[in-house]
């Protein structure tokens, strides 16, 4: 059984003043996720323990069949992984790198990176301290997809792009899985991003998943509702209202199960729906974060 | 094969729908014809940088609606009988026949009350032909 690229099972991590709490995950092979998170949301520690890189306290990590941390040695000949704190040799070029991945991976594919480096705009002859940010993320880049890895863990792949590199990176993130047996994994800030290419979608606040799910369901069970209430009616009583905003007469709700039937539910009870408005993800993921909060602080 | 659809992210509707109007208004102006191979879901996620399960929602709906055909392992094409008009009617009756159900649930009401009032409606339309 091995359609799952990525498996976890009640993973938890203590750190002295950060705890990963019971952490369960699935991410499907051939699809991309993206997990979102704050800054500190624990995003990291769940890629690292991931990678075999941080030991986990508890809880079982399997990452392309293989048990982690166990097995991390072979699991990551078939794993890319760029974090911004990949390192690159300074002084050496980018040739010189692409030489030496070459001599330790041997599914390297000369033509492929070759390419890569087209359409990213990079010359191998350059010295990598003499790189941009965003040239040396595409370095690091190219460096990983080259190696036709079945699963790629990107950690804030797009952080600190600018917007003509950030497509370019999108772009050939996608063009990764045309090939339905490989996995992305990629971990952002930037909902926009996440909302434009991933098929899963989980959400990370304090050290636990506060959400995951498949991207069209997320937006399409979230909406905000605009009322107007006429002067006896209460406020009717909705299914997955997370939060109630607006004034007296004029409340905005926000459900996470929305469902068409609702707003003639809300007209017989006197509230008239003045507007059912899409969310963003990033709207999503605030509204998400709120209200897990208010609960936690309750 | 080559897609020009476009999506906009400035456009406030679901990315799914976008990709459906377009193709709906290629295969009615005969652009994209009855029969034809269209892209599989992957390449036109690709194409468009959109995620796969966005493509393959839209692409569910459509076969839903019968203006394309997908085969398993073969890819999709373009309904040989699109036939929308029908099928679009037909489809739209089943979303009321639900939002029916829906609301009589609401309101409390049984199945033969339901079926009762959607009688007197066909009875009321009768009358107004005649």
């Amino acid at each position: 059984m091995n359609d799952l690229s990525v498996h976890f099972e009640g993973v938890s991590k203590i750190y002295p003043h950060f705890a990963l709490d019971d952490l369960s995950l699935e991410l499907p092979t051939g699809t991309i996720m993206g997990l979102i998170g704050a800054n500190g949301a624990g995003k990291s520690t769940t890629i690292r323990i991931l990678m075999g890189l941080v030991h986990q306290n508890q809880g079982r990590v399997h990452v392309l069949g293989r048990e982690m941390p166990r097995e991390q040695a072979a699991a990551k000949l078939d794993i890319g992984f760029v974090s911004e704190d990949t390192r690159l040799y300074g002084s050496a070029t980018l040739a010189w790198h692409m030489k030496f991945i070459r001599s330790i991976y041997p599914q390297w594919d000369q033509p492929y990176a070759e390419k890569l480096l087209r359409r990213f705009d990079l010359k191998p002859q350059q010295k990598i301290k003499g790189l941009s940010h965003g040239q040396r993320v595409k370095a690091a880049l190219l460096l990983a997809l080259a190696r036709r890895p079945r699963l790629l863990v990107l950690d804030e792949p797009t952080t600190g792009l600018d917007p003509v590199a950030r497509q370019e990176v999108l772009g050939e993130l996608m063009a990764v899985l045309a090939d339905e047996d490989r996995t992305i994994l990629f971990s952002s800030h930037n909902t926009l991003d996440v909302e434009q290419i991933s098929d899963q979608i989980t959400f990370i606040d304090r050290g636990r998943i506060i959400a995951s799910d498949n991207k069209e369901i997320f937006l399409d069970r979230w909406r905000r509702l605009r009322l107007v209430l006429s002067p006896e009616a209460d406020l009717p009583s909705l299914p997955g209202v997370v939060e109630v905003g607006g004034s007296g007469r004029l409340p905005v709700l926000v459900t996470n199960r929305f469902d068409p039937a609702m707003v003639s539910a809300c007209n017989d009870a006197g509230a008239t729906v003045q507007a059912v408005d899409p969310m963003t993800l990033e709207e999503i993921f605030v509204a998400n974060v709120h209200s897990r909060r208010e609960k936690q602080t309750v | 094969m080559h897609s020009d659809l476009v999506i906009s992210q400035s456009d406030g509707r679901p990315m799914y729908l976008q990709i459906m109007e377009q193709i709906r208004q290629r295969v009615a102006v005969g652009d994209w014809v009855q029969g034809k191979e269209i892209p599989s879901i992957r390449q036109l996620a690709v194409t468009l940088r959109v995620s796969v399960i966005t493509v393959k929602r839209a692409y569910l709906e459509l076969e839903r609606e019968g203006v394309i055909v997908t085969q398993q392992g073969k890819g999709s094409i373009v309904a040989p009988d699109p036939g929308l008009g029908s099928k679009l009617y037909d489809q739209e009756l089943t979303q009321h026949v639900e939002r029916i159900a829906q609301l009589g649930e609401l309101l409390g009401l049984r199945p033969e009350e339901l079926a009762s009032r959607v009688r007197e409606a066909v009875d009321r339309l009768t009358k107004e032909y005649s």
